[in-house]
């Protein structure tokens, strides 16, 4: 008996987007990278072109980070204070595709830090690395607002990933990184619904649709991870059956989420029979990373090298 | 839903002017209303009363499409007329339409294969149409038979049980919402499910309604294309609403912005 094929076709694709310009598309990048392009789910390209592969971005922050356990802190002890220097070692010795520059310091109860102080920083990575780069405000809209369209403007030509715009807060970043020729973030945290809304909002606006990358707030192991992925799951099942407003590549912030939790936190004195954090840590985050890969990510925020390692070597191993 | 502005048609005494003196300036308006309407595919008829109608047909589809990227209906169902749409085209094309006699489907859908064009196929042939379920059943069969033998692709199949005006015999309109499901199950990918919506409440007093009404219960059994008053707001609202209720899009706050793109 012939065995039926039961591959599903598949009438959408995911929008491709090519982060950051060389000089002479206007930039100063020596490396850009393109995500999306997926014509089938992930892992079934039998039923498609899987489209390009799921990059990994190192965060970097603008301050040193206050709550790091020892064992994340330990990889850039040398550098957590000088963020060009930290974006070269994580391009240079651990392989980062990108780097997304997180600005902790300009929120308001974390340092306040200045447009003019944050523009010097991003133009000292921008020189220091020659890969594309994703810069993340501080999630309060006002402060958010002052900041995000100077540094836009600073990085004009650049063709960053900046973010993040809400239902609620769009419209000024939205203006800026259409003026400036940079790519946005569009956040809904866990809801589909307004993971579309918002797109449309921004669409409105005549922001490109292919310059968008859609997030949905990431949940760690333990953490919710079944709730990202399953909103994941379904964006894709909506851009591959052609819901244009659904299109977008998706991005996860894994390191961050993975990092607060009490699995990978604790010191190795507090829970013993959990093991030792340095190997217990960074695979809580690999773990989380390589879980959400199934669901259809295109760009993964991650923090420890070691996590980055196996998580390369994944994506390298199933594409 | 795949929705088909009816507008751009010789019946219409604008468009019938327009062709008479060649002077686009209607046609392109409607081009652009409709499609900023929402439309899906711009019907192009050239009406009964065109001296040429070959030639009418030609400019008419050159005249959409230097002002619009929306794909077009070529309505006739002449071959030379559809050949003539067919020969200038650069858009998209849905051919609008041709009868169930297997001749006239041979005919067709080796054109359609040709030129890589969609096909509307009207289940009658010349010795009439149905009035029933099961006749029209019969021709959805054998409309897909003659697809499969011209291995012509299904998706590009759209079916149209051919609906009747309520005034002129009001036992049909239900009968429809049996014929969408059945075809629905016919195949896998299934054909299209096409109407004529606005012959169907044509010279009634409550003709918007009627048309809306017919075509959010026709939704909820599958009917997904409809030759209709794309510039009717409510109509284009009330067909976007029932596809969400329906769980064909994903729903969001924007939705009727997002189905008009």
């Amino acid at each position: 008996m012939e065995i039926p094929n039961v591959a599903d076709k598949w009438s959408g694709t995911v929008n491709e987007i090519t982060l950051g310009a060389t000089k002479d598309k206007g930039g100063t990048r020596t490396k850009t990278i393109t995500i999306g392009g997926a014509k089938s789910i992930p892992f079934m390209d039998f039923e498609g072109n899987p489209g390009q592969k799921p990059v990994v971005a190192m965060d970097v922050y603008d301050v040193p980070p206050e709550d790091w356990p020892e064992t994340l802190t330990k990889p850039f002890a040398d550098v957590l204070n000088d963020p060009a220097q930290w974006a070269k070692k994580c391009v240079e010795q651990y392989g980062a595709d990108l780097i997304c520059l997180k600005l902790e310091g300009i929120h308001p109860d974390k340092g306040n830090k200045t447009a003019e102080e944050t523009v010097k920083t991003v133009k000292s990575i921008l020189a220091a690395v020659g890969v594309p780069l994703i810069i993340w405000g501080c999630e309060h809209d006002e402060k958010d607002n002052e900041v995000m369209p100077k540094i836009s403007q600073a990085a004009r030509g650049e063709c960053c990933l900046m973010g993040v715009v809400t239902q609620d807060n769009y419209k000024t970043l939205t203006a800026t990184c259409l003026a400036d020729g940079h790519a946005l973030i569009t956040l809904a945290p866990v809801d589909i619904n307004i993971a579309k809304q918002v797109n449309i909002l921004v669409s409105e606006m005549d922001f490109p649709l292919n310059r968008i990358v859609m997030f949905q707030s990431t949940g760690a192991l333990g953490y919710g991870l079944e709730y990202t992925y399953s909103i994941q799951e379904r964006e894709r099942l909506a851009a591959l059956t052609g819901d244009k407003m659904m299109s977008m590549p998706v991005i996860c912030d894994v390191g961050h989420e993975a990092w607060r939790t009490k699995e990978s936190k604790s010191d190795d004195m507090e829970v013993p029979q959990w093991g030792a954090r340095d190997e217990r840590g960074p695979m809580w985050e690999a773990i989380t990373a390589v879980g959400l890969l199934q669901s259809g990510v295109d760009i993964i925020r991650m923090s420890h090298p070691k996590a980055v390692a196996t998580v390369k070597k994944c994506i390298e191993r199933l594409y | 839903m795949i929705s088909i502005g009816e507008r751009i048609n010789g019946m219409f005494k604008d468009v019938r002017e327009a062709i008479k003196n060649k002077d686009p300036k209607a046609v392109r308006e409607l081009a652009i209303k409709q499609t900023e309407a929402g439309a899906s595919f711009l019907d192009v008829n050239v009406g009964t009363a065109a001296a040429d109608p070959v030639a009418a047909m030609k400019w008419l589809v050159e005249v959409v499409q230097d002002t619009v990227k929306t794909p077009i209906a070529i309505d006739s169902q002449k071959f030379d007329v559809v050949k003539a749409g067919l020969s200038v085209a650069k858009n998209e094309i849905l051919i609008n339409s041709s009868k169930g006699d297997p001749e006239e489907l041979d005919k067709f859908m080796t054109i359609a294969k040709e030129y890589n064009a969609s096909l509307i196929c009207l289940t009658m042939d010349k010795t009439g149409i149905p009035q029933d379920v099961e006749r029209r059943m019969e021709f959805a069969m054998k409309i897909v038979e003659k697809a499969v033998e011209h291995e012509y692709e299904l998706s590009k199949v759209y079916i149209d049980p051919i609906l009747f005006p309520i005034n002129v015999d009001q036992k049909q309109p239900a009968l429809m919402f049996d014929i969408f499901n059945q075809i629905k199950m016919i195949s896998d990918p299934p054909p299209h499910r096409n109407v004529g919506l606005s012959n169907f409440s044509q010279g009634t007093k409550e003709k918007r309604l009627l048309a809306r009404i017919f075509l959010t219960m026709g939704i909820s059994y599958g009917l997904d294309a409809a030759v209709m008053d794309v510039l009717d707001k409510d109509l284009m609202d009330a067909a976007m609403t029932a596809e969400i209720i329906m769980n064909q899009h994903l729903y969001s706050d924007s939705y009727l912005t997002a189905g008009r793109k």
